[in-house]
């Protein structure tokens, strides 16, 4: 365990992030995250946090070493999409049991890699390591360095077992598992003055496909994209790019920076969600690899397909402007993508009523400031008895949401959209965006809202819940005037 | 007559099981205002409430100790009282049911002495109840958590009874496998009640995870079996259990308030619909209402019409011991075949399916007997999914997890009505693949150069 420590140690002492850099030496130590709360906690584990980073890399067989709960419970519940390789939504686990406890797991593990080796033959095999093999000390990189030399393939420990911490803790362990193992292991083919490396997005919904023609029109090639649609020797090649896109906030920040300090590629942080984000974003790319000696006659091109495609944009967004205008949006989400969706509905007309900032950082926060202004409502964490007073409090009309917290808003007959990572819908780039416009458009006007709000004809609607929860909130305040 | 057969290898694939802490989590869900606690690392807890969200498309309530390494490593004392308080503080629940997982019980974390200390230091959580249960993720599994769960509630929240009492002959006590939904409970409560007769349902998932709209706020569960309720099943005349899973909680409720018990191991079918309708014909002393002998009518009348799409069907199910026995032998009882058998736990209804063998395995052998042995017809929860589109065969949807179709809450296989739909389904499903991918064509039945062919020798086609 000394290694993994270690590992955290490191992750948590990440220079690249500003907030981080703000604190003293003690408070480093004691990481980015918050102390759980027993009993009131709901999050993922890190575990998770690897996983979601690292699934998506379609090729690779993500192989879970523990009890059946880590796999069994959640496997092919991601919104990844591939364009190829399907191996990535096969479920591998040890499936550990009693005597595995006892006796060590390391046995089983190393003959569940050669069991896949010999039917599935992938270009690599990833194995998770879990709370339980972590307990009785089964040395995953041990087996994996072994099973790799026996077989002659990549066999990439990944330790970033639940009880180290939470989600995010587990995309950076991820992101280390992938420095330290994959990527520089393979040189590719050819290279090009416009290659580069999209790190952190994962293509929920296939979303990376709505960006990727943008990239192609200006011969931009996604050398490696970490993780979305991603394949393994696209990683492994990936310190060849040029420059690179740091994309869903801070997650894979350290995988970013450290590619900056050991192969030069300079990367910038950026979001394809929203008009004015994706512009920046094409911008910022070229600027990068001009910068890198890609002809200068890049940034003239992507300035004329910016112009065309924010034109296009505009025109298909115009409708909607009317439709919108006066409505307010409560914005629920796991926070790291709150500030660029803000922008995104703002552009086009939706007034923002409130937005959650539980996961989000300082420099999220002071973004969503400059976005919304100082009297910006940011919620910490809310029950879903206050989220509910606050779709009321705040008059808005629809709330943006993950899974979680749907049915807060569903069950008081309120519009409710997805924008999760189980989400149906893909909202990225130009063409995204006006997606989710239409989508937003056509919940918030679908006439069943109406037929859902009619109390029952036996029922007083003056004595509702709904009424009850309104009440609770209104009397306080008469009480305080 | 099946024999039952662990799959050697080390490497599961495709998991058809799930852990039993969700197992037993879920059957806390059953009871009214409860919150089940999982005592492990946040991630047991997160993935199990991702997975009944996606599946009953409600709000789940589902806690966790939150604990950490050094935790772990340290015992779980603290983690486990501070749950219980915040729990208590922030939710008011009636009841807390506690789940532990694979790391606290690789660890030996001891929470009955846990819970004894707690209420020593802690006398404002007197009245409210607190059962444990023991469930480690590497054994057994979903249907054991539950098993294991109910059977924890009857011992810990049943009274019993003064023994000059007089029992209660309106009354039943109802013990529903987790393979049962809401809705089955909803219709088996409808038939109940049209005897005359009053169910408790322990657990009653039918009150808080059918997707009505609730009357209030809640945190914990928005409905279900109250604890007052589940105090007074030993008064019952009679107890029902439903499927094998419940012979423990059964035995548990005789043994504890001699509370006698028929054990009705199916329902989905005719003959086993029969035996219960005329069990409660028997206990309530009524006839059987006319209601029911029409829908026995028409029940026989859709086995009728179904028997020439599913008759001679080439069956690949996966699922839990009960629901595999009782959906399994309605088609079998139908003319269908059963062809691949794969469940995920031991149990005693097994032995007794009809079919050559069961195995313990995963929905890598179910994809790759039902493509060696020619299946056409696969069942198994949503993540049958991917095999389904890999052999091309129709494929239908039972058990838990149902992600990606709506209704899952309300799939009925008991009741006459419940099982008449549940044939039409399967056979549309079943004449919609005929329609679309069986279709004849001249090639259909040519002659090859095996069949003495002397010209234009063709490639035998497939025949609809």
């Amino acid at each position: 365990m000394t290694t993994l420590s270690a590992t955290i140690q490191e992750v948590f002492n990440e220079p690249a992030c500003a907030k981080n850099a703000a604190k003293s030496e003690k408070e480093r130590k004691k990481g980015c995250t918050k102390q759980l709360q027993p009993g009131g906690a709901a999050g993922g584990c890190a575990f998770d946090g690897a996983k979601i980073a690292l699934q998506p890399l379609t090729d690779v067989a993500h192989l879970v070493h523990g009890p059946i709960a880590c796999e069994g419970n959640s496997w092919d519940n991601r919104g990844a999409r591939s364009s190829g390789p399907s191996l990535w939504r096969t479920g591998f686990t040890t499936d550990i049991n009693e005597t595995d406890i006892v006796f060590g797991g390391e046995k089983r593990l190393y003959k569940a890699i050669r069991e896949i080796i010999e039917k599935y033959d992938p270009p690599a095999v990833f194995v998770y390591q879990t709370c339980i093999p972590a307990m009785t000390g089964d040395d995953i990189n041990a087996v994996a360095k072994a099973a790799s030399a026996k077989f002659g393939k990549p066999v990439i420990p990944i330790n970033a077992p639940g009880f180290v911490g939470p989600k995010n803790l587990g995309n950076k362990l991820a992101g280390e598992a992938l420095l330290d193992h994959v990527i520089g292991t393979v040189e590719p083919d050819h290279t090009t003055p416009y290659d580069i490396n999209i790190i952190g997005e994962y293509n929920l919904s296939g979303e990376l496909w709505q960006v990727k023609p943008l990239l192609d029109a200006l011969g931009i090639r996604v050398l490696s994209c970490i993780s979305g649609d991603g394949r393994y020797r696209e990683v492994a090649q990936s310190h060849r790019a040029k420059a690179a896109m740091m994309v869903c906030s801070k997650a894979m920040i350290n995988v970013a920076r450290k590619m900056e300090e050991r192969y030069g590629i300079p990367f910038f942080e950026g979001s394809f969600y929203g008009i004015g984000d994706t512009s920046d974003s094409l911008r910022e790319i070229a600027r990068l690899l001009v910068s890198r000696g890609a002809p200068a006659d890049l940034l003239d091109r992507t300035e004329a397909l910016i112009a065309r495609e924010e034109a296009k944009a505009w025109a298909a967004i115009a409708p909607f402007k009317p439709l919108f205008a006066g409505k307010r949006v409560l914005l629920i989400t796991g926070g790291v993508k709150s500030w660029s969706v803000v922008a995104a509905l703002q552009e086009a007309g939706l007034e923002i009523a409130g937005t959650s900032v539980k996961k989000s950082t300082k420099e999220d926060k002071e973004r969503i400031k400059e976005l919304m202004g100082e009297d910006a409502h940011m919620i910490e964490d809310m029950t879903p008895r206050e989220m509910y007073r606050m779709l009321k409090d705040a008059k808005a009309d629809i709330m943006l949401s993950g899974g979680r917290s749907q049915f807060v808003a569903l069950k008081a007959a309120m519009p409710w959209l997805d924008i999760n990572q189980e989400r149906h819908h893909a909202y990225m780039g130009y063409v995204g965006m006006v997606d989710l416009l239409r989508e937003i458009a056509k919940t918030l006007f679908n006439p069943v809202w109406e037929q859902v709000r009619r109390p029952a004809p036996w029922d007083d609607p003056a004595d509702n819940w709904q009424a009850r929860a309104l009440a609770e909130v209104v009397a306080p305040q008469l009480a305080a005037e | 007559m099946a024999k039952v057969t662990h799959v050697k290898k080390a490497c599961t694939v495709n998991p058809l099981k799930m852990s039993q802490p969700i197992g037993a989590a879920l059957a806390f869900m059953g009871l009214r205002g409860a919150m089940p606690l999982l005592h492990g690392s946040q991630g047991c807890t997160s993935f199990g409430l991702v997975l009944f969200v996606r599946h009953f498309k409600e709000a789940i309530p589902l806690q966790t100790t939150a604990m950490s390494e050094v935790a772990t490593v340290l015992g779980g004392y603290e983690n486990v009282e501070q749950a219980i308080l915040n729990i208590h503080k922030r939710t008011k629940p009636e009841i807390i049911g506690i789940c532990s997982t694979g790391v606290t019980e690789t660890k030996g974390d001891d929470v009955e002495g846990f819970i004894q200390l707690i209420r020593e230091r802690h006398p404002e959580l007197a009245g409210l109840p607190l059962v444990y249960v023991s469930t480690p993720d590497f054994k057994d599994a979903f249907q054991d958590g539950w098993t294991k769960a109910v059977t924890r509630m009857v011992e810990m929240l049943v009274r019993v009874p003064e023994p000059v009492a007089v029992r209660d002959a309106g009354r039943i006590a109802v013990l529903p496998g987790c393979h049962l939904t809401p809705g089955d409970l909803e219709e088996l409560r409808t038939i109940i009640e049209d005897f005359g007769l009053r169910p408790s349902f322990l657990p009653d998932l039918s009150g808080s995870l059918d997707g009505h709209i609730p009357e209030d706020f809640t945190p914990t569960t928005i409905g279900g079996i109250g604890v007052d309720e589940v105090t007074t099943l030993g008064e019952a005349a009679w107890a029902v259990a439903i499927g094998e899973q419940m012979r423990p909680a059964a035995e548990a409720l005789r043994a504890r308030a001699g509370v006698p018990f028929r054990l009705f191991p199916r329902l989905c079918g005719l003959a086993p619909m029969d035996e219960f309708i005329m069990f409660l014909s028997a206990a309530s002393g009524r006839p059987v209402p006319a209601k029911y002998r029409r829908q026995r009518g028409q029940l026989v009348d859709a086995m009728l019409d179904g028997h020439f799409h599913i008759g001679g069907r080439k069956l690949a199910i996966a699922a839990e011991p009960d629901l595999l026995a009782d959906v399994a032998g309605m088609l079998r009882e139908m003319g269908a075949e059963i062809t691949v058998a794969v469940t995920t736990t031991h149990s005693p209804i097994l032995s007794g399916i009809d079919t050559a063998e069961v195995l313990i395995g995963d929905l890598e052998d179910l994809e790759r007997l039902a493509g060696e042995r020619g299946c056409d017809l696969l069942i198994t929860h949503s993540h049958g999914r991917q095999a389904a589109a890999r052999l091309g065969i129709p494929f239908f949807r039972v058990g838990i997890p149902m992600f990606d179709r709506l209704g899952a809450g309300h799939l009925l296989t008991v009741g006459y009505r419940g099982v008449r739909d549940l044939i039409f389904t399967i056979s549309n499903l079943v004449i919609a693949d005929a329609e679309q991918n069986h279709q004849p064509t001249p090639e259909s039945w040519r002659l090859t150069e095996e069949d003495g062919a002397t010209d234009g020798v063709q490639q035998k086609g497939q025949a609809a």
